[in-house]
C-alpha cells in the first residue's frame, strides 16, 4: 500500500522483501486462512444439507484440496502485487534489507552478494511473527505456528490449541469441521478476551456445541513430543490438572515484531519494552527519514491498520492530506463461524470510561433474512452513549458479521449518531437490518424483538 | 522554514483587511512578533505582527489592496530559501493554509527544515479557515458535533470544520468548549451570499450625468452588513416618549460650575448614558438578546455609545455605567470618542455593549429611528433638546422637551415592557436625584 501510493506521488520506490510480495497477509496469513475458512463452512453446510434436501451419500471431508485451494489463492493475490508493482514501476528488491544510517538500506541478497541502496525516505515495514513460548517451541512438525495450521495436507484426529484470540479460534473452527478433535485452552477468563464479553459468551456455547473442548482461564504447563503425538499438561481454572495426548499443538499465543535485526540501532531508531518501534502520528520514528508502519510499529497488529498507516506516512511525506490514523476506530475481525466483528468500546470499557450508555441487543432470529438463510445465531450489539448518542461500540456475533461491521466503521468515521443508523433505510430482507434494528434496540424502542 | 504571512482577524467581525502600509520593505530582516504593516479593519486601523523569523522576502498584497482573512499576504523566509512555488500558489485556498496550520505541525519536508517549524499561526488562522458555512449557508457537520455543539450552546456556523471540506467534527467543538478563541466571530459569511440568486441591480439613470465614485470603506462594508443583518431578520418596534429636560438642565449647570476648574463638562448625553443604564439595571428584560432557545438577560450592563467618525459610526462601549458616576462617564466617552476618530479604538472596547444609545440631538433632528445592533435587543435613538410649548396644568408653557425613540427586538421586548423601562427612564430625566436611589 505504501510503495504504490508513493509511487502515485511521484516518488522514486524500492521495496526490499526476501519472501513472496505481499506479506503475512497475503501468504500465511488473512488470505489462506478465509479460504480454508470458506471451505470449512461448505463443509459444516453439507453436514446439515439433508434438511435443504441433498441427500449425498458417502460424502468424505478431505482437508488437502481445500488447502492447495488456499494455496493457490495466496500464490495468485501474490502475483496480483507484482502486476502492480510493475504497473506503478516499483522495483523490488530481492533479499533481505538492513538499515544502514540513516537513508542507508544494506539488501543482502541470497547469493552472498550486498547492495547499499539509499533514499531520503526509509519505511520498516518488516511486520511481526508468531510468538514463541519458551515452554512450547515451535518447530512446525509436531508445535505449529498458524504458519504449520496453514501447510497441512490432512487434518489429523486431535489438535491442541494454545490462546483463542483471532488465529485460535479460526483453526479450531477450520480443524473441527474436517474431524479433528480440537482442545482450546486460554489463559483469560474467556475466549477472544478482546471482544466483549457477551461475544465470548455466545461463541464458547456455540463451540462446546460443536465438540470442541474449550477451556478459559486455563494455564499450559508443558507440552512433551513423541514420535506418535505431543503429551500436554494443562491446569484449567480451578488448578486441577490435566493431561491430553495429541497429534499436534498449534501456538497461537500472539506476535511479536521483527525489529532485532533490521538494522535499527545502526540510525539509533528507538524502540519500546515490547520491541515495537516507536512513531509519531505520522509514523515518523525518532529519526528523521526513517518511518514505521504495520505490526513492527505496534498497536493494533492488523492488516487494515497497516494499510492505513501506510498511505498516511508516505502522504506526510510527500506533504499531501493531512490525515493521521484513527486507531479508536479500527475494527476487529474473526472469521470463525459465526463470525465476529467489533468496533469501538466493549461494554465493559464504556462503564470503565465513565459512559451513561444504553445497550441495544438484536439477535438474528429477529430478523428474516438471517433465519431464511438458516444462519441466526448470534447478535447485534450497539452501545451508545445516552447523553450525545454517540455509538460507542458496535459487536457483531453472526452471518457476515465482518462485512456488515463496516457500516458501524462508517458511521463512526462520520460521527452519525444511533439515531442516524436507523433513520437510514435498510432494504429488506437483509442482513444489514441488524443494523438498523440493531440501533433501534439500543435507542430502546426495537420493533421486532 | 518559510512563515507564510496571513490576513489575519484583528477585529471580532473582521471578514477582510486593507493594507494601510508595510512598515517592512521586501528583503528587510523581520522578527516574531515585529510590526509588519498596518491593516484597516473594519473598525480600526491595526498592526499585523510577523509570526516568524527571516527576510521579508514577499510582500504578496501591496499597499492599499484588501485581502479577505486568511490569504496570504507576504512570505518571510530565510535569505536563500526557495519560496517560488509559495509565492506562485499566491493566497492559496485559505482552508489549505488553516488546515496546515491546524493539523500538520510539521512542514511538508520536515526533516530537511534547518529550524523548528514555524510556531503555528495563533488563533486568527484557524478562526476564518475553512470555514464551515462553505456552500449556500449550509453548515456542514457530523451528526455528533451538532449534538455537542447543541448542548454546549456554540453556534456551529462560528467553528472552523477541520473535517474534509471544512466539516465540523466531535473535536472541533470540543476544542471550541475549552478555547474559546477557535470560535468565529459572529457574522453572516459572505460566502453564503452568492448562492442566492443575486437580485436585479437599480438603474441607476442619474449615473449618465456624471457622478464621481468613493470607494467603500472597511468599516462602511461592515455598517452596510450588519445593520442590513438586523432590520432583516430582527423584528423592530419603536416607542416615542417626550421628556421634560427642565431638571436635567438645572442640575447639569451647577454640576458644571463645580467641575469647572478639573476641565470636565457634563453633557445631556451623559445624564442619558446614566439614566438608561440605571432604568435598564431596573428592567433587565430590556437589558437581553435574542438566541434563538434562550433569551440571556445580563447582569451587567454595558452601554454602547454610537460615535460618529469620518466615514461612518462606531460604538465604544461604558462598561457597568449602572454603577458610574457622570464624571466618570463623562471622561470615558469623550476619551473614547476622540480615539475612534483616530480609529486607535481596541477591540474590547468597541464591543460586548448589551444595550446602545444613539444621540442626533446636536444636529438639530427632534426625533428619529435608530436600528439596532445584534445581538442587542434594543437602542435609543435620542433628540435634541428644544423649546416648546406645551400644556401644564391646563396653561401652555414653553418648556426644553427632548424626544426618544427605543427601537425594540420584540422577540425579547414587547410592548408593555419597552413602556416601563421608558417611564422609569423619563422619570430618572425628569427628576435627576432619581438617579441616585
Amino acid at each position: 500500500m505504501a510503495a504504490i501510493r508513493a509511487a502515485q506521488l511521484g516518488m522514486d520506490v524500492a521495496c526490499v522483501e526476501t519472501d513472496e510480495l505481499g506479506g503475512v497477509c497475503l501468504n500465511i496469513g488473512c488470505i489462506p486462512t478465509k479460504a480454508m475458512l470458506t471451505s470449512a463452512l461448505l463443509v459444516n453446510e453439507m453436514k446439515d444439507a439433508a434438511k435443504h434436501g441433498i441427500q449425498a451419500s458417502e460424502v468424505t471431508f478431505d482437508l488437502g484440496p481445500a488447502q492447495e485451494r488456499s494455496r493457490g489463492v495466496a500464490e495468485q493475490m501474490a502475483k496480483g502485487i507484482a502486476f502492480l508493482f510493475k504497473k506503478n514501476k516499483i522495483t523490488h528488491v530481492q533479499g533481505y534489507g538492513r538499515l544502514k544510517g540513516k537513508g542507508k538500506v544494506e539488501v543482502a541478497s541470497q547469493d552472498g552478494s550486498s547492495t547499499l541502496y539509499e533514499a531520503r525516505n526509509v519505511i520498516i515495514a518488516t511486520g511481526s511473527r508468531p510468538r514463541d513460548l519458551p515452554v512450547l517451541k515451535i518447530d512446525e512438525e509436531r508445535i505449529w505456528s498458524s504458519t504449520g495450521a496453514l501447510m497441512q495436507k490432512e487434518a489429523p484426529e486431535s489438535l491442541f490449541i494454545v490462546g483463542a484470540g483471532a488465529i485460535g479460534m479460526e483453526f479450531a473452527d477450520v480443524y473441527s469441521a474436517y474431524g479433528t478433535k480440537v482442545t482450546l485452552v486460554e489463559a483469560l477468563d474467556r475466549i477472544l478476551p478482546l471482544e466483549d464479553a457477551e461475544v465470548s459468551k455466545l461463541m464458547e456455547r456455540t463451540y462446546k456445541k460443536r465438540g470442541i473442548d474449550i477451556h478459559a482461564g486455563a494455564r499450559f504447563q508443558r507440552a512433551e513430543i513423541h514420535d506418535d503425538g505431543v503429551l500436554v499438561t494443562f491446569t484449567d481454572k480451578k488448578d486441577e490438572e490435566h493431561q491430553i495426548k495429541v497429534d499436534y499443538v498449534l501456538s497461537a499465543v500472539g506476535r511479536v515484531p521483527n525489529s532485532e535485526d533490521v538494522g535499527l540501532e545502526s540510525a539509533g531508531v528507538e524502540t519500546d519494552e515490547r520491541g515495537f518501534i516507536k512513531v509519531d502520528a505520522h509514523l515518523a520514528t525518532n529519526i528523521p527519514g526513517v518511518y514505521a508502519i504495520g505490526d513492527v510499529a505496534g498497536r493494533q497488529l492488523l492488516a487494515h491498520k497497516a494499510s492505513h498507516e501506510g498511505i498516511v506516512c508516505v502522504e506526510h511525506m510527500a506533504g499531501v492530506g493531512h490525515h493521521t490514523v484513527d486507531y479508536g476506530n479500527v475494527p476487529n475481525c474473526t472469521y470463525c463461524h459465526p463470525e465476529v466483528a467489533s468496533v469501538g468500546l466493549t461494554e465493559e470499557q464504556a462503564k470503565e470510561q465513565g459512559y451513561a450508555i444504553e445497550v441495544g441487543k438484536l439477535p438474528w432470529v429477529a430478523i428474516g433474512r438471517a433465519v431464511a438463510a438458516g444462519h441466526a445465531d448470534g447478535f447485534v450489539k450497539i452501545i451508545r452513549d445516552k447523553k450525545y448518542s454517540e455509538i460507542l461500540g458496535a459487536h457483531i456475533v453472526g452471518p457476515h458479521a465482518t462485512e456488515l461491521i463496516a457500516e458501524f466503521v462508517v458511521g463512526r468515521h462520520l460521527e452519525s449518531t444511533v439515531e442516524e443508523m436507523e433513520l437510514a433505510m435498510h432494504p429488506h430482507p437483509t442482513l444489514s437490518e441488524g443494523v438498523s434494528e440493531g440501533a433501534l434496540a439500543a435507542l430502546g424502542r426495537p420493533i421486532h424483538i | 522554514m518559510a512563515t507564510k504571512v496571513h490576513m489575519e482577524a484583528l477585529s471580532p467581525t473582521m471578514e477582510e483587511g486593507q493594507i494601510v502600509r508595510w512598515l517592512k520593505a521586501e528583503g528587510d530582516p523581520v522578527r516574531n512578533g515585529e510590526i509588519l504593516a498596518e491593516i484597516e479593519t473594519d473598525k480600526a486601523t491595526m498592526e499585523l505582527v510577523a509570526r516568524g523569523d527571516g527576510l521579508l522576502r514577499a510582500i504578496i498584497l501591496a499597499a492599499g489592496g484588501t485581502a479577505p482573512v486568511g490569504e496570504v499576504i507576504g512570505i518571510i523566509a530565510a535569505e536563500d530559501e526557495d519560496i517560488s512555488g509559495m509565492v506562485s500558489a499566491g493566497g492559496g485556498a485559505p482552508a489549505a493554509s488553516a488546515a496546515e496550520g491546524a493539523e500538520a505541525p510539521r512542514g511538508p519536508a520536515p526533516h530537511e527544515a534547518a529550524g523548528e517549524p514555524a510556531a503555528q499561526q495563533p488563533g486568527a488562522a484557524t478562526i476564518e479557515a475553512a470555514s464551515a458555512p462553505a456552500e449556500g449557508g449550509r453548515v456542514k457537520a457530523s451528526p455528533l458535533a451538532r449534538r455537542l455543539a447543541e448542548e454546549a450552546g456554540i453556534d456551529l456556523s462560528r467553528l472552523a470544520g477541520s473535517g474534509p471540506g471544512g466539516r465540523v467534527v466531535k473535536k472541533d467543538v470540543e476544542e471550541a468548549k475549552t478555547t474559546p478563541a477557535v470560535i468565529r466571530p459572529a457574522a453572516v459569511p459572505e460566502a453564503a451570499a452568492p448562492s442566492r440568486p443575486a437580485p436585479a441591480p437599480w438603474t441607476d439613470a442619474g449615473a449618465a450625468e456624471g457622478h464621481d465614485e468613493f470607494p467603500v470603506s472597511q468599516m462602511r462594508k461592515t455598517i452596510a452588513r450588519r445593520l442590513t443583518e438586523s432590520l432583516s431578520p430582527v423584528p423592530h418596534f419603536f416607542l416615542t416618549v417626550e421628556v421634560d429636560m427642565g431638571r436635567v438642565l438645572e442640575a447639569r449647570k451647577s454640576l458644571n460650575r463645580l467641575l469647572e476648574k478639573d476641565g470636565d463638562k457634563i453633557s445631556v448625553n451623559d445624564f442619558v448614558l446614566r439614566a438608561t443604564a440605571s432604568a435598564l439595571a431596573r428592567h433587565t428584560e430590556c437589558n437581553a438578546a435574542w438566541h434563538d432557545n434562550v433569551i440571556r438577560r445580563y447582569h451587567h450592563v454595558h452601554v454602547g455609545v454610537a460615535v460618529a467618525v469620518e466615514d461612518g459610526l462606531i460604538t465604544p462601549v461604558v462598561k457597568h455605567a449602572d454603577r458610574k458616576g457622570l464624571v466618570q462617564i463623562s471622561r470615558e466617552v469623550r476619551e473614547m470618542a476622540g480615539r475612534a476618530r483616530e480609529k486607535r479604538l481596541k477591540p474590547e472596547e468597541y464591543t460586548g455593549s448589551t444595550f446602545s444609545v444613539s444621540n442626533l440631538g446636536m444636529f438639530g433632528i427632534r426625533e428619529f429611528t435608530a436600528i439596532i445592533n445584534p445581538p442587542e435587543a434594543g437602542i435609543l435613538a435620542i433628540g435634541g433638546v428644544e423649546e416648546i410649548p406645551v400644556a401644564v396644568d391646563g396653561e401652555v408653557v414653553i418648556r426644553p422637551r427632548m424626544r426618544i425613540t427605543m427601537s425594540c427586538d420584540h422577540r425579547v421586548i414587547d410592548g408593555a415592557q419597552g413602556s416601563r423601562f421608558l417611564a422609569t427612564l423619563r422619570g430618572m430625566l425628569e427628576e435627576p436625584a432619581a438617579i441616585l436611589l
